[in-house]
C-alpha cells in the first residue's frame, strides 16, 4: 500500500499549519467585517491563532488620480470618497495641508464652520460605528436609534451644500457655500436633543450586561504596542493615552474651546479593550457637542470664499500635515514641483494604521470575538484601501 | 377579522393567473445580499434603517447568496473584488436580479479614466437588471430602482421562461 | 528640540560614519528634512528613537515618491513624549531599489513598507513579510510609477474604459 504525502498547507505568510489547525477564510463578503476586508484565520477548534487581512478589495487608485488632476482643488470630491462614512473630517485634513503648502491664511468664520461641520461629522461617524457594532455583538435596535439621529445630522449638511453622503464643501482657502441663516437654531437644536439621546444610548447599549460581557476582556491593546503600531483615534485613547491631534498638534481653531479628551480607563475590565475603545466614542460624540455648541456661539460673521486662490500653484516643496479624524490621525503627504498638479500625494489613513495590528490583538481569542475586535477597530474600507 | 378575509370567508376563491399570483409572491419578497462595498453601502444602509426603512418593501438582507433573490451592487468594483462578485452571482439561486447602485458600478464613475484596479461598470462580470444612477444615489434613488425591479418581475412569467 | 538641533545632534553622532549622506533641508520647503544615505537608515532610525533627547516614537507615516529617476521613501516621525517631528528621506536608484526595512523599530512601517513594494516596487530588505498588499498577488507592474501603462486586460477583464 503507498502512502500518501500530503504536504501540510501554508497559509498567505508562508506560515505551514500543524495537524491540529485549520485555515478558515471570513470575507470579503461577510456580514460584519464592514466592507470588504478578508481575513485568512488560521484557527485551532474555535481558537484563533493567527489572523491574516487581506485588503485591496476597494483599492480605488486615490493615489494616482490626484497625480492626473489639473489642479489641486479637484483632489477634494476624491478625498470625500476616501473615507465616506465622515467626507468633512477628509476634506479638513486635505484643505490644511493644502493650506499649509501654500501658506494661506483663511478668514475666522470659515475655521469655525469648518470645525462645526467637522464634529457633527465625528458624531455621524461614530453613530454608524456604534449603531453596527451593534449588529456585530447582536444588538439590532441601537443601529436603527443610530441611525434616526444620523439622519438629522444628514439633514443639517443638506441644508448647507445640498448632499447627503460626499460634500465636496471644503475648498482649499475656503468653503463652497456659507451656511443658511436657519443653520445655526437647528443645530443648536439637534446638539440639546442628541445629548439626551446619548443617555439612552448608553442604557441601550453601553451598559448592556450581555455587551460588556461579550467586549469587555476582548481584544486587549497595550499602550506600549498601540505606540508602537503608530494606532491613533480611539484605538490609542481606548488603551490609555491621552493624545488628541486637536490638542496635541493643533490646527484649526479648536484650542478656543473648552472640552476633554475621553481616554479609557477600563471600568469593567482591564484597560485597551473592545468596550474602551466603544466607551471612547460614546465620550467623544458628547465632547463634540461641546465643541459645537460654542463654536456656534462663537461664530463670526465674514465672507467665507474671500480666500479662495484663483490659482493655485504652491512652490515645490513638500508638507505633511495631519488632523484627527473619528478614525484616528488622518494625514496627508503632498509634494508639490511647483505646477498646477499634485506630483504626489500620499493619504497617511488611520484604517490602515489601525488594522495592522489586528493579528496583535486577535490572538487567542474565539472567532466570535473576532467580530467584536473587527468592529471596535471601526475600519472603513475605503480609507484602508484608498 | 380583516376584510380581506372575509373575501375568504365567504366565497373562498381568487381568480387570477398562476403566473400573477408567483409574481405578486415574488416581488414582495425580494431578499437582499448583504454586502456593502463602497461609499453607496452606507446610503443602503441608510435605506434600510429607520427614516427609509426599505424592509416595507420585503427587502430582507440575508447574509449568505443561497437565500437571496437580488444583489444590490453598492460601490466600486475593484479587479480583485470582481470575481469575488461573478462566484457570489452563481451562488445565487434562479430567478435573480441584480440591481447596480451609483456610478461606479454602472460605469466606473469618478474612476473611470484612470483607475487602474477599478472594473469599469459591474455589467462586464455579471448582467445587470436596474441601473441606478448617482453619486452616490439617495436612498429615495434605491427604493425607486427597488420599485422598478418589482415592475420588471410582474411583468415576467416563469412558466413561459422555463419552457423557452 | 528644533529641527536644527536634530540635526546637529545627528551629524555630531554620526560623524564617524563616512557614507551617512546627511543632509538636512531646514528651510526651503515646509517641512524640515533631514537626507540620510540608504544603506545607514537602520542605524539612524535606531538612534532616533532610542535617544534620550529624540525618542521618536511614533512613525506617522512611511511614503515612497517616484522622482523620475530615483525612488525615494519618506518617514514622518514624532515624538509623543518630546513632542517634536522631523523628516526623514532616503533616495535609491529606480534599477533594483532596495531600503533595509525599519519594521524591527517601528512595527507600524510591517504595512507602509508593503504598501511602498506594492506600488513603486521599492523591496525592503529585512522585511518579515514582503507582500504585494493592495492590489493581486498576480498584477504585474507597480502602478504610482510614473512611467507606468495601464495594462489592457487583466485576468479577461477590460481595464481601460
Amino acid at each position: 500500500m503507498s502512502e500518501a504525502i500530503i504536504a501540510p498547507p501554508i497559509s498567505s505568510t508562508g506560515r505551514s499549519l500543524r495537524t491540529e489547525e485549520m485555515i478558515i477564510n471570513m470575507g470579503p463578503q461577510h456580514p460584519s467585517t464592514h466592507g470588504v476586508l478578508r481575513l485568512e484565520l488560521i484557527v485551532d477548534g474555535e481558537i484563533v491563532v493567527d489572523v491574516v487581512p487581506h485588503i485591496g478589495y476597494l483599492h480605488r487608485c486615490f493615489e494616482k488620480h490626484c497625480e492626473h488632476m489639473t489642479n489641486y482643488q479637484q483632489v477634494i470630491p476624491y478625498v470625500d470618497r476616501m473615507d465616506y462614512v465622515c467626507s468633512m473630517n477628509n476634506e479638513f485634513a486635505y484643505v490644511v495641508a493644502a493650506e499649509r503648502l501654500l501658506k494661506i491664511q483663511v478668514p475666522e468664520r470659515v475655521e469655525y464652520i469648518r470645525v462645526i461641520m467637522a464634529e457633527l461629522q465625528r458624531i455621524a461617524s461614530h453613530l454608524i460605528a456604534v449603531g453596527t457594532y451593534g449588529i456585530d455583538i447582536g444588538a439590532f435596535t441601537p443601529f436603527l436609534y443610530c441611525f434616526r439621529d444620523r439622519e438629522m445630522i444628514l439633514d443639517l449638511f443638506e441644508m448647507t451644500c445640498g448632499a447627503r453622503l460626499l460634500y465636496n464643501y471644503m475648498w482649499i482657502g475656503g468653503l463652497s457655500h456659507d451656511i443658511p441663516v436657519e443653520f445655526v437654531p437647528k443645530a443648536k437644536e439637534f446638539c440639546g436633543y442628541f445629548r439626551k439621546q446619548l443617555r439612552d444610548f448608553n442604557d441601550l447599549l453601553t451598559y448592556n450586561e450581555i455587551f460588556v460581557k461579550r467586549t469587555a476582556n476582548v481584544g486587549l491593546l497595550p499602550a506600549d504596542v498601540a505606540v508602537n503600531f503608530a494606532c491613533s483615534g480611539p484605538m490609542l485613547r481606548g488603551s490609555g493615552v491621552n493624545w488628541d491631534l486637536r490638542r496635541d498638534d493643533p490646527y484649526s481653531v479648536y484650542h478656543k474651546f473648552d472640552w476633554d479628551i475621553a481616554v479609557g480607563k477600563g471600568e469593567v475590565g482591564p484597560v485597551g479593550s473592545c468596550w474602551d475603545r466603544h466607551i471612547v466614542r460614546m465620550a467623544e460624540m458628547e465632547q463634540s457637542i461641546r465643541i459645537v455648541e460654542q463654536a456656534l456661539e462663537q461664530i463670526p460673521e465674514g465672507d467665507v470664499q474671500s480666500a479662495i486662490p484663483k490659482r493655485i500653484r504652491p512652490n515645490p516643496g513638500e508638507v505633511y500635515a495631519r488632523t484627527e479624524s473619528p478614525r484616528g490621525e488622518l494625514g496627508f503627504y503632498i509634494v508639490s514641483d511647483g505646477t498646477g498638479t499634485p506630483y504626489r500625494i500620499k493619504a497617511r489613513s488611520p484604517g490602515f494604521v489601525n488594522l495592522s495590528v489586528i493579528n496583535e490583538i486577535s490572538r487567542g481569542s474565539m472567532i466570535a470575538d473576532l467580530v467584536a475586535i473587527i468592529g471596535s477597530i471601526d475600519i472603513v474600507l475605503g480609507e484602508v484601501d484608498r | 377579522m380583516g376584510l380581506l378575509d372575509r373575501q375568504f370567508d365567504n366565497s373562498n376563491i381568487v381568480i387570477t393567473s398562476l403566473d400573477s399570483l408567483l409574481n405578486w409572491a415574488r416581488l414582495s419578497s425580494l431578499y437582499q445580499l448583504q454586502f456593502g462595498l463602497a461609499c453607496c453601502a452606507i446610503e443602503m444602509m441608510a435605506a434600510s434603517a429607520s427614516n427609509f426603512d426599505m424592509m416595507r418593501f420585503g427587502v430582507i438582507p440575508r447574509a449568505t447568496p443561497r437565500q437571496v433573490d437580488v444583489m444590490i451592487v453598492s460601490g466600486t468594483v475593484t479587479l480583485k473584488m470582481a470575481t469575488r462578485i461573478k462566484r457570489l452571482y452563481d451562488q445565487m439561486a434562479e430567478p435573480r436580479y441584480v440591481i447596480s447602485m451609483g456610478s461606479c458600478s454602472n460605469c466606473g464613475g469618478p474612476y473611470w479614466e484612470h483607475g487602474y484596479h477599478v472594473l469599469k461598470g459591474v455589467d462586464r462580470v455579471i448582467p445587470v437588471d436596474v441601473y441606478v444612477p448617482g453619486c452616490p444615489p439617495r436612498p429615495e434613488a434605491l427604493i425607486e430602482g427597488l420599485i422598478k425591479l418589482q415592475e420588471k418581475v410582474r411583468n415576467e412569467s416563469l412558466a413561459k421562461k422555463r419552457i423557452a | 528640540m528644533t529641527p536644527q538641533e536634530i540635526s546637529e545632534k545627528l551629524a555630531a553622532k554620526f560623524s564617524g560614519v563616512s557614507d551617512i549622506g546627511l543632509e538636512a533641508k531646514l528651510d526651503a520647503p515646509v517641512d524640515p528634512t533631514i537626507k540620510v544615505s540608504p544603506n545607514h537608515i537602520l542605524e539612524v532610525a535606531k538612534f532616533l528613537r532610542d535617544d534620550d533627547d529624540m525618542q521618536f516614537d511614533f512613525l506617522s507615516c512611511l511614503s515612497g515618491v517616484d522622482l523620475k529617476g530615483k525612488l525615494a521613501v519618506v518617514y514622518q516621525l514624532f515624538s509623543m513624549v518630546k513632542r517634536h517631528k522631523i523628516t526623514i528621506r532616503v533616495e535609491v536608484p529606480t534599477e533594483n531599489p532596495s531600503v533595509p526595512s525599519v519594521e524591527s523599530i517601528w512595527r507600524t512601517a510591517n504595512w507602509h513598507e508593503r504598501e511602498a513594494y506594492d506600488l513603486f516596487g521599492i523591496t525592503f530588505a529585512g522585511h518579515p513579510d514582503l507582500r504585494r498588499i493592495l492590489l493581486p498577488y498576480d498584477w504585474e507592474g507597480h502602478p504610482l510609477r510614473k512611467d507606468y501603462q495601464v495594462p489592457e486586460f487583466y485576468n479577461g477583464m477590460k481595464v481601460p474604459y
